[in-house]
């Protein structure tokens, strides 16, 4: 073990938000110059412990120390100049500036206001130099470089503050083989510089490959580490899911009937490459896979939002040649989007507005909408769902995350969709609204619809579905009956270990 | 405490502003008598109708989350259409079906250049400013267009000063002021319009058939500039391809003043109408108070900035 006191230690921290409780208790130690991997299911706290050691967010309790030092850092800038430095999987570069101005960004030698070019320039060669690209372009623009040049850029100005910590979030979810291994051997010179690395990555064999160490975080508590030399992959998995099944799934009587839904060799720009399947009346059918794994963007083609290049998708029998979610609507095929503030709701519209929208026509003659029809819809449904909120006119964007949910669902529910197309139905809710929510799909397929569903929980899928597929690198590649599924295999399935 | 103020705020903001511009300039002895008689009140209504018509189609613009900069060019181009459709002998009827469809064109044109070439509102409606305006120069060869007589002439006058009946323009105006709020607030195409301007991705994600109605959107706000454009022409008496040049910073501010957001989703005809009748008292009771033209820019200036920033205190929105 590394010399403990000259790198990161965490005990015990604790964070929560409102109700929900995201880190229940991390303990974590990181030796100087060692790279460790984070690893853990999509919700176990991963990208909140890297918030609270980021800055971002203030821990409620536990302490964390670095370089044998208490560390608080009072917000992302504290925590920089205290020398831990974040890569998150988005970049943040200025896309029309060249590659120089990036890697000085914020950090710009100047005298008297002005900057000092040529000084500027050397600090950043010298700090691409440190991740052995000596040869970068300086005067490229970050707009013109590859992914993997601009994560080259983004690490490089992380290093302009001479960092004791650096973490780094997905670093190769888009990149290739090949600049892979380049970045690896970047990784592999920081930590000979001395520099700790947290590496954070789904694709367990890159950290196998990369880290000296892991740790395992599951439900916002971290439930195991150790060296990576030796640990086996089952090992690790069995760590991540093991989890006695709670019953927050109630499984309702139904039967699989006709064949409602209908896809074949689906295709859509960027990332469906291939997607089959076919879903029955009565039936729930899970979607399961990383994210960026094209599931979403196979709702999205199946609900017009997103072009179909190949293949085709019948709704009750019919293929339509170009769908829109117009037609979608009026075939009665609904869709829950996964991103509610940017797609999914109006935050500054009512609640009435929001659930009446995809059928006004009905709620008036000739053109006409009357508002009390839709408040008096609206409170059924606030009733019906116990939406919690002041009336059927308060603003969505006034609720609770549990409660906007509710909302889109219940826009589904009133308008009525047959098949229910539900991507993440309970992102960032809370258990009590979670379970309501699970009840009322096991109702709606009792009662005959069909519902996809896409989450990134396995738990859920395993809970609330029929039939789970996997998707992985924009295919869909394994259909099985729930039963045929482990969460090892389901997985493994994922990560495209087969 | 300061809920009460932004509900106070948030109901009566535009109308606590008209009550004090009001107010303010009843308040010298030697303008009161005036400045409060049924004649001015008259003349302050006539001032209003082409900013207020205007404004009836910048609000459908606005909130669909959209912005309309060729409003003063199209108000140009129709009114010299008019006169030239006067000049060569057709029924008042046939001038003004083909100015409000002059005007409609001219939006459509908008709309469909919007949708089709992806580009933003501010960026075409800034082309057809330049292009209406060019446009209408062409057509009148760079001079007023002339005619002897017409009942359009009659629309627009408050000549009569002891006569209660308002001119036709105001009462025009008034009406389908009424008809495009009910339009708005009441009809599947107005709720759309709100939609499409709250959340475009979530209109569509309901079935909103967004490129259609922005194309709708822009073409009916043009009918409206087209009938500005006539109301125009009836108080100029002439077309004049020069006319009405920066009348669309007056109408976006009269919209802007009433409440409305230029990031859509947000606005309300009554407040755009408030919002142009405080715009045309200010101008009025400057006059009467003889300051400088000059004065009376910088005050509604000032007034914009003033009225957007309680909109902001109302909303409670940082930033």
């Amino acid at each position: 073990m590394s010399s403990a006191g000259a790198g990161l230690r965490l005990s015990g921290i604790r964070k929560s938000f409102g109700a929900t409780l995201a880190l229940r208790s991390v303990s974590l130690e990181i030796g100087q110059g060692e790279v460790h991997a984070l690893i853990g299911e999509n919700g176990a706290g991963k990208s909140t412990l890297m918030k609270v050691l980021s800055g971002a967010h203030a821990p409620d309790s536990g302490s964390m120390e670095l370089g044998g030092r208490p560390y608080a850092p009072t917000g992302p800038h504290d925590a920089r100049m205290k020398g831990v430095a974040m890569i998150y999987q988005e970049l943040n570069l200025a896309l029309h500036l060249p590659a120089w101005e990036n890697v000085v960004m914020g950090a710009e030698p100047a005298r008297l206001g002005w900057i000092d070019r040529r000084a500027a320039r050397v600090l950043a060669k010298g700090a691409l130099a440190q991740l052995g690209h000596e040869r970068f372009d300086l005067d490229k623009n970050a707009g013109d470089c590859t992914i993997a040049e601009q994560q080259v850029i983004e690490i490089a100005r992380a290093l302009l503050i001479k960092p004791k910590v650096l973490i780094m979030d997905e670093p190769t979810s888009s990149l290739g083989r090949a600049d892979t291994e380049r970045l690896f051997a970047a990784i592999r010179r920081l930590k000979a510089q001395g520099v700790s690395i947290i590496y954070i990555s789904h694709f367990l064999e890159e950290c196998r490959e990369v880290a000296d160490r892991y740790s395992i975080l599951k439900d916002g508590e971290s439930v195991g580490s150790g060296p990576m030399m030796g640990a086996s992959l089952d090992q690790i998995i069995s760590l991540m899911t093991g989890r006695a099944a709670v019953d927050l799934y109630p499984r309702s009587e139904r039967e699989p009937g006709a064949v409602v839904l209908e896809v074949k060799e689906a295709a859509s720009a960027p990332r469906l490459v291939r997607a089959s399947f076919t879903l029955r009346a009565g039936e729930i059918f899970g979607l399961a896979g990383l994210i960026g794994a094209g599931r979403t963007d196979l709702l999205r083609t199946i609900f017009g939002l997103d072009e179909t290049e190949r293949g085709s998708v019948a709704v009750f029998g019919s293929v339509g040649r170009s769908a829109t979610p117009r037609l979608r609507w009026a075939e009665g095929v609904g869709f829950l989007s996964e991103n509610r503030k940017e797609e999914g709701l109006m935050l500054g519209q009512s609640i009435a507005e929001n659930m009446t929208l995809t059928k006004l026509g009905t709620f008036g003659r000739l053109g006409w909408v009357s508002p009390s029809a839709q408040r008096r819809v609206a409170s059924r449904w606030i009733t019906e769902l116990s939406v919690r909120c002041a009336g059927p006119d308060q603003a969505v964007g006034a609720l609770s995350g549990g409660n906007q949910q509710k909302v889109a669902l219940a826009r589904l529910l009133e308008h009525p969709a047959r098949i229910l197309l539900l991507d993440e139905p309970t992102r960032g809710i809370d258990v009590g609204s979670k379970a309501q929510i699970y009840e009322r799909i096991g109702q709606l397929a009792a009662s005959g619809k069909a519902v996809v569903v896409v989450s990134s929980y396995l738990p859920e899928l395993f809970g609330l579905c029929d039939r789970i597929g996997v998707m992985c690198r924009g295919e869909l590649a394994e259909v099985r009956p729930r039963a045929d599924w482990t969460e090892e295999g389901l997985l493994k399935a994922a990560l495209g270990g087969g | 405490m300061k809920s009460t103020l932004k509900t106070v705020l948030g109901k009566f903001g535009p109308f606590l502003g008209l009550a004090l511009v009001i107010l303010f300039f009843s308040l010298p002895a030697e303008t009161r008598q005036f400045f409060l008689s049924y004649h001015n009140f008259k003349i302050i209504l006539t001032q209003t109708v082409i900013v207020a018509v205007g404004s009836l189609g910048m609000t459908l613009v606005i909130v669909s989350g959209g912005i309309d900069l060729s409003v003063g060019s199209s108000i140009a181009l129709t009114s010299v259409i008019g006169a030239l459709m006067i000049q060569h002998g057709w029924n008042t009827a046939g001038v003004v079906a083909a100015v409000v469809a002059a005007g409609g064109l001219l939006g459509l044109i908008n709309g469909l250049a919007i949708t089709s070439l992806r580009m933003t509102p501010f960026i075409i409606t800034l082309g057809m400013l330049g292009i209406g305006r060019g446009v209408a120069k062409w057509l009148a060869a760079n001079q007023t267009v002339n005619y002897d007589q017409s009942p359009i002439n009659g629309w627009m006058t408050t000549a009569r000063p002891f006569g209660y009946a308002l001119p036709a323009g105001v009462s025009v105006a008034i009406v389908l002021a009424v008809l495009t709020s009910l339009v708005l607030r009441r009809t599947v195409f107005g709720r759309h319009i709100f939609a499409l301007g709250s959340n475009e991705a979530t209109a569509r994600l309901c079935g909103v058939p967004t490129f259609r109605l922005k194309v709708l959107v822009y073409a009916v706000a043009g009918c409206l500039f087209g009938l500005s454009g006539l109301f125009q022409l009836s108080r100029l008496r002439q077309g004049d391809p020069t006319v009405a040049v920066g009348l669309e910073l007056d109408i976006i501010a009269a919209v802007i003043i009433g409440g409305a957001s230029l990031n859509g989703g947000v606005g309300s005809v009554l407040g755009s109408m408030i919002g142009a009748l405080i715009m045309s008292v200010l101008r009025n009771g400057s006059q009467q108070m003889g300051w400088p033209t000059y004065f009376q820019e910088i005050i509604i200036g000032l007034v914009i900035i003033v009225a957007v920033f309680l909109d902001r205190l109302r909303q409670g929105r940082p930033q």
